[in-house]
């Protein structure tokens, strides 16, 4: 911990022509083991797309199986060898593994590490007018953590008996015995120690997250002057820090049972006539332990999301974000419910119903800060002198998902309509648009509109524009079918359903839900061309090019290491400052002075200059 | 131009230390919840707690104790007095370390072992896995011991051992709790 210091103005007065050549950084300090905030997001969210591409690989394979059960899968023979099988059809066990794998790698290795990785650690510093974070080495581990688990979770899938099988929320007793299927062997194992890596990674970067946004601000930046980005960034870290060691305990235990022979969730257990010698234990103490960090988890994904999407909503609405201070509450109130919640994934594991009606309490609860940020969003887009750029309709299509798949939350979290509906194919509809879509969105909301300050180049617009119908279209077509499926009956997670009469009928919908998957995952491709391409020959950036208040955009183009050349500018003013009656321009950065905006000042900051003795007539006095 | 106000801020690395200290908690927050959970279920073996764990606790109440002792001998400067308290907690927790892996034979000779009914598997979890984090907590000390001897800490350099006494007194405190716990639901 001795190298915690927090990084001085050592780099500053280098001007703008030499930041790409810093002498005392070699190669491997500059680009791999780099402990610039700036780099470890790159290296998060380049990591994180390589993740998404596989993860949705995955999910494309398992689709050709549901939508076309009969068709000859001989050609996938060179990707996937032995899991073909002989008559040219996934093996069934090989199909658990794939929605098992895609479930963790977009939950985890996608929306949480490639998402806050991302974002928390590109804007923090820049946002809050930071040189860095508290610890850049402890960031660099974290992302280096992030990077083993990866790679322990990758060879998973070049084993004997294949990647871990039981459901990204791998319940035992599935999980716990090795012998109970395929996957349970060592693929479980592997599993279970990229987890755990995981896990750490989490918490180095999440403990710097918040230390950073408590301890690092600059001069003025008090906390109702902070962005939202940052303030769900900060929640997001908070929700981190408090479940991720819970599910530590969850994998530990699980661990033991399964290789040291404890009890801890088994017992009673018969495999082909004999009992295991395992007694006393329960599974569902280990889904009472998951869904504590599992609920939360859920809110780690949809946070940051939202942030990124009141920032650069209320940037291309050129309109204040309605409601800060509401939007700040709802976070906090999410924050918190997202602890009192879980039990809602286990109304039909035989918990007591009056323990399920208390959970239905709570849950429904959580739904009004949600409709509060639903409605804000709204309210700021409502006459706003919209811009549409590539982020502002992500955006826009995120906060289109939160609410249909927010309102299909609401249906399940009543104990009686989930008993039905518990595992089917509608709970898959609800989170694939309210988690998976939207966090999604909000992801390439954060890219497009970042881009610029990443890599001082500009993206294609007109890619852009494509690429967003296309998948906002892409997206209700693969998921809305879902919602019918699932009120039928259908399981989730199931190999095939053609031997079942009742789903007979279902079978041209789910051929066209796999095409619509085929044509959406195609369309992310035209994205990977734009921002490969243009990292290395897009437009050069200019320094502020969406007109946005916040800090980030006061610094060089390409901001080298330490982010600003000179002093830290200071902060003067909540971040949005748009369209401000009086003022020359539709905004005001948040480094201007109150001094040298007579014209727009209001009452109330004519009063505090008065406080401090400063003498400057309000121009909007009355009209306010 | 109007001056902006200062912002509130702590040492970083202080900061940082209490948030992993939060992240301990939730831990053995957890694993304690799921402790109550799994025994209002039935099936739960009863045995009596090891004699050991009282000796430990008192073991581990006298480290926090020299560990004070040291950090208010380096806020006087004085120097021979750090090396010895630092050196008596290290010692003590060796000791710490000893009486409870002595605890552990206690319960084996009461025939509760690590694999069987979960009440046992129990306790060596949570006493394993806070002797993990102590260990942690020795290679810390160990740290603050080797500042010392090249006259690192002294009263105008005091982070180091200010965070390893903050750190110690988490320990032995997160260590009463789990006695008092497994005592008060046994
Ligand atoms: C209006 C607020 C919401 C309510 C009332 C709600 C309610 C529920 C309920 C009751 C379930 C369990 C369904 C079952 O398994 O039978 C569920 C599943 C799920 N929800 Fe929500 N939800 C809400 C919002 C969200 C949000 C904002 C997210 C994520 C960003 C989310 C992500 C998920 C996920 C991932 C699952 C499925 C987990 C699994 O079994 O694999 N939900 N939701
Ligand atoms: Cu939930």
């Amino acid at each position: 911990m001795s190298t915690t210091a927090v990084h001085t103005n050592e780099h500053i007065g280098h001007d703008d022509a030499h930041d790409h050549e810093h002498h005392e950084l070699n190669f491997v300090e500059k680009y791999i083991f780099s402990t610039d905030h700036k780099t470890i997001a790159k290296q998060f969210l380049i990591t994180g797309i390589i993740w998404a591409l596989i993860g949705g690989g995955l999910s494309i394979i398992f689709r050709l199986q549901l939508g076309f059960p009969d068709m000859n899968l001989e050609w996938l023979r060179p990707i996937l060898g032995k899991w073909i099988t002989s008559t040219g059809q996934i093996d069934s066990e090989f199909y658990l593994a794939l929605v098992t794998m895609h479930g963790t790698i977009m939950v985890f290795f996608v929306l949480t590490a490639g998402l806050s990785g991302t974002f928390s650690n590109f804007l923090i510093p820049l946002q809050i007018g930071a040189r860095d974070m508290a610890s850049g080495f402890l960031n660099m581990l974290s992302y280096w953590f992030f990077f083993v688990s990866g790679v322990v979770m990758f060879i998973s899938f070049f084993i004997e008996t294949g990647p871990a099988s039981a459901g990204w929320t791998v319940y035992p007793p599935l999980s716990a015995l090795p012998t109970a299927m395929q996957g349970s062997g060592l693929g479980m194992t592997l599993w279970l120690v990229a987890m755990v890596f995981f896990i750490v990674s989490s918490l180095l970067g999440g403990i710097n997250y918040v230390t950073t946004v408590i301890n690092l601000r600059t001069q003025g930046m008090s906390f109702f002057r902070l962005p939202l980005t940052i303030w769900a960034f900060f929640l997001t870290a908070v929700i981190g820090i408090l479940s991720f060691p819970v599910l530590f305990s969850a994998a530990l235990l699980l661990v033991f049972d399964r290789s040291f022979g404890t009890s801890f969730y088994l017992s009673d257990i018969y495999i082909g006539g004999e009992a295991l010698p395992n007694v006393g234990g329960s599974p569902i103490l280990y889904q009472h332990l998951f869904w504590f960090l599992g609920h939360p988890e859920v809110y780690i994904v949809i946070l940051p999301a939202l942030g990124i999407t009141s920032e650069v909503i209320a940037t291309n609405s050129r309109k204040p974000i309605f409601g800060y201070k509401a939007m700040i509450l709802s976070l906090l109130g999410i924050t918190i419910l997202s602890f009192v919640v879980w039990a809602h994934h286990m109304f039909v594991s035989g918990l007591s119903p009056f323990l399920g009606s208390i959970f239905m309490f709570l849950t429904l609860i959580i739904a009004v800060p949600s409709a509060v940020k639903a409605f804000n969003y709204l309210t700021t887009l409502w006459r706003g002198n919209i811009i549409f750029t590539p982020a502002m309709l992500f955006s826009i299509g995120l906060v289109s998902f939160f609410i249909s798949g927010g309102l299909t939350g609401i249906f399940l979290g009543n104990s009686a309509v989930d008993i039905n509906l518990h595992d089917t194919y509608f709970v898959v509809a609800h989170f694939h648009l309210v988690m998976g879509s939207a966090s999604f969105f909000g992801m390439m909301a954060g890219i497009y509109h970042w881009f610029p300050k990443m890599f001082g180049r500009m993206m294609n617009d007109k890619l852009g524009y494509i690429h967003f119908w296309l998948t906002f279209v892409g997206v209700y077509l693969v998921f809305f079918p879902l919602h019918y499926i699932g009120m039928a009956g259908f399981p989730r997670r199931y190999y095939s359903f053609t031997n079942f009469d009742a789903f007979q009928d279902f079978t041209d919908l789910n051929t066209f839900v796999s095409v619509a998957a085929i044509i959406t995952f195609s369309a992310q491709f035209i994205f990977l061309f734009n921002f490969f391409y243009n990292i290395f020959r897009g437009r050069k950036a200019p320094a502020n090019p969406w007109g946005s208040n916040t800090l980030e955009w006061t610094t060089p183009r390409v901001p080298g290491h330490g982010n600003w050349e000179g002093d830290i500018p200071k902060v003067y003013r909540w971040p949005y400052d748009y369209s401000k009656p009086g003022a020359p321009e539709d905004f005001i950065p948040q480094h201007i002075p109150l001094t040298e905006t007579p014209e727009s000042n209001l009452p109330h900051e004519v009063e505090q200059l008065k406080e401090e003795g400063i003498e400057v007539k309000a121009a909007n006095a009355g009209k306010s | 131009m109007e001056t902006p106000a200062q912002v509130l801020s702590m040492h970083p690395r202080k900061f940082l230390l209490w948030l992993f200290i939060v992240s301990i908690v939730m831990i053995f927050a957890s694993l304690t919840s799921a402790y109550v959970v799994k025994q209002s279920e039935g099936a739960w073996l009863i045995f009596d707690l090891p004699q050991a764990f009282i000796y430990s606790s008192i073991v581990v109440l006298l480290s926090s104790a020299t560990m004070q002792w040291a950090y208010w001998a380096a806020k006087k400067d004085n120097l021979s007095q750090i090396k010895i308290a630092v050196g008596v907690t290290l010692a003590l927790s060796l000791v710490f370390l000893i009486v409870q892996y002595l605890g552990w034979g206690q319960l084996v000779d009461q025939q509760v072992f690590f694999v069987g009914n979960p009440a046992g598997s129990f306790i060596y979890v949570l006493t394993g896995l806070h002797a993990f984090h102590l260990a942690a907590g020795i290679v810390f000390l160990i740290i603050v011991l080797i500042s010392t001897l090249r006259f690192k800490v002294h009263s105008k350099s005091m982070t180091q051992i200010e965070m390893c006494t903050t750190f110690w007194h988490f320990l032995s405190g997160l260590w009463i709790y789990l006695y008092l716990f497994l005592l008060l639901n046994n």
